[in-house]
């Protein structure tokens, strides 16, 4: 399996940020900027990062069945994740959740037929002070109104 | 493309030492941080021996911004000098604590803040290689961290014989993944360690054995980045900022009902009364204040008589029996359904919930079965009783406190706003309709 090669420069950089012997500490970094480029915890990827790091396939999937952020099945193109924590809910998340699951027609962790939207109701993402918030992949959007997530949905359609 | 975090200008209740720099230009660049008094503190600590430097921050009072507030002086002088293995620091910025969101601030305006004070951390002693651990989630802060370390290794401020004091160190960012059992210190020295983020059995502490098994200072991002600040002030100087016992000043998370949300930077002890009225611009919409949480969403709620006559402060909070926390305030109006605000709480710790301990594991999915129940107008009077016995029994039973952090707010909220459980029953409304059931009664 091959990567980009700004990948493998990360990769062959990462290694020596740990101490002698205790690369396994590599495994999550490496899964994470991995999975950017592969959309998601492929069985090639898992077999792969387990070979590099000389460790089993099932401590792979260990950590992979774990971390909330690590994708079991292929997302859309954008991930959209709507928080309705606590100081998300005091400001409606909960009915931009709603408004979106309404608006695409699917629910938590799923994609649109044409693989351009995905959802996900998120937990805390740490946009307290600015809710509700939302993630769309990593780009942070505060203080969202109705309109603003149906023209947002728009655009990621058109897109 | 991610957004300011800031208001225009601070507000003039705020004590601004830690977010000096944020409103300046490129705030976050090498240059701005050299021309403002930046890395000034290193060379100070760098004349100074490993004790004297610790001393100077047990003289601040300190406490530990992540939420348990120990004193960070006397932690770090529980590393062992004599141990013949490397030392380590380490950085926790896996803010993940509902209603917390001031380390994305620290990091996104001032990243060599933080380096100094790791820095200085590891002078004191003598680690010579730091991580900082930053949740998944915050990719972009990721990135503008990798950019600060590179300029300051290419500057000289990181690396071998920085600026010619002889001191060594290494430093690199580390992604979590999406955990928010990460952000307890043992559960992410595992995550560090390439693991599922299962807490440790505690001591050995990680002063003693932390990463991969060395002595290990491990403090939140904002402990951090407090400590040039008291170097160059003097600790005597920051702790006065402050109240005793608790020194300096505090990122301080305005979430919730309030006409100004946002993150203000507070000194220890400031009433609660100015931080709403005030620094707040009032409660929304002019309504009442009901509760508030002073703490992120772990912390026992507070009833809003209660919540006016406090300080933002440890011992002030400890007195009500919650907490000061990480700072994340959530503020709920005269209008908030507290069932539904609990239903709430309790789905994020059950979802969260590693599964290493059987208490948490099986209370935050029980209490998250009895609360949906409740929230939906089907249950009865008894399982008001239960959530409250339940909760009971996870305190102090688990490894860690996510066991704690799950069943303290139940209590406390079943406590304090019992007629709004048993109001819920009488008038069997149902507030979820037209949501999925989120968990089958009966399957």
């Amino acid at each position: 399996m091959t990567f980009s090669p700004e990948l493998e420069q990360r990769f062959a950089e990462m290694a020596a940020k740990y101490p002698e012997g205790r690369q396994k500490a590599c495994l999550i970094p490496m899964l994470m900027y991995a999975q950017d480029e592969v959309g998601y915890m492929t069985e090639e990827l898992k077999e792969e990062i387990a070979k590099r790091l000389g460790i089993s396939v099932l401590e792979v999937n260990e950590v992979v069945g774990y971390y909330t952020m690590m994708r079991k099945k292929r997302m859309g193109k954008t991930h959209l994740q709507i928080c309705t924590n606590i100081s998300c809910l005091l400001w409606d998340g909960d009915k931009l959740w709603e408004r979106a699951c309404q608006k695409l027609g699917i629910g938590h962790n799923e994609v649109t037929a044409d693989g351009a939207i995905s959802l996900e109701e998120v937990e805390c993402i740490g946009a307290c002070s600015w809710a509700p918030a939302i993630q769309t992949n990593y780009d942070f959007h505060h203080n969202v109104t109705p309109e603003q997530l149906d023209k947002l949905i728009d655009d990621l359609r058109k897109a | 493309m991610n957004p300011s975090l800031l208001h225009d200008a601070p507000h003039p209740a705020e004590t601004i030492v830690l977010g000096k720099r944020f409103r300046l230009p490129n705030s976050r660049s090498i240059d701005t941080y050299l021309a403002n008094d930046g890395y000034q503190a290193f060379m100070k600590a760098s004349k100074m021996t490993p004790d004297e430097i610790i001393n100077e921050v047990k003289t601040s009072n300190l406490r530990g911004r992540g939420g348990a507030g120990f004193p960070t002086g006397m932690k770090w002088s529980f590393v062992p000098k004599q141990s013949p293995k490397p030392k380590y620091i380490v950085v926790n910025g896996d803010e993940s604590e509902p209603g917390t969101c001031k380390d994305r601030v620290l990091i996104q305006y001032d990243p060599h803040q933080l380096i100094e004070g790791i820095l200085i951390a590891g002078m004191s002693v003598d680690a010579h290689r730091g991580w900082i651990y930053i949740r998944g989630e915050y990719r972009y802060l990721i990135d503008i961290m990798d950019k600060a370390i590179s300029e300051a290794y290419a500057r000289g401020w990181l690396g071998k014989n920085i600026q010619g004091t002889g001191f060594d160190f290494e430093l690199s960012t580390h992604t979590g993944a999406g955990a928010y059992e990460c952000g307890e210190e043992s559960a992410l020295l595992e995550s560090l360690e390439g693991k599922r983020g299962v807490p440790r059995i505690r001591p050995p502490f990680p002063a003693v054995s932390g990463a991969f098994q060395c002595p290990t200072i491990l403090n939140n991002v904002e402990t951090f980045a407090a400590v040039p600040g008291i170097l160059q002030m003097g600790g005597q100087a920051w702790a006065d900022l402050g109240i005793p016992k608790a020194g300096g000043t505090k990122l301080t998370c305005l979430t919730g009902h309030v006409n100004r949300p946002g993150v203000y930077e507070l000194a220890l002890g400031f009433p609660v009364r100015r931080m709403l009225e005030e620094v707040g611009g009032g409660i929304r919409g002019g309504k009442k204040l009901k509760a508030m949480i002073p703490g992120g969403s772990s912390c026992p709620i507070l009833t809003g008589e209660e919540a006016w006559e406090l300080n933002m402060d440890y011992d002030s909070m400890a007195k009500v029996k919650t907490m000061l926390g990480s700072g994340g305030v959530v503020i709920m109006d005269e209008d908030t359904d507290m069932v539904k605000a609990a239903l709430r709480i309790i789905r994020f710790y059950q979802h969260e919930s590693c599964g290493w301990c059987i208490p948490c594991r099986e209370g935050t999915l029980w209490l998250k079965k009895l609360l949906t129940r409740l929230d939906e107008g089907v249950g009865t009077v008894q399982d008001i009783d239960l959530v409250g016995d339940l909760a009971d029994n996870m305190l102090g039973r688990t490894f860690c406190p996510l066991g704690d952090a799950a069943a303290m707010p139940m209590m406390s909220i079943v406590r304090k706003f019992r007629h709004e459980f048993e109001a819920k029953l009488a008038q069997k409304s149902v507030s979820m309709a037209g949501l999925p059931q989120l968990v089958s009664i009966n399957g």
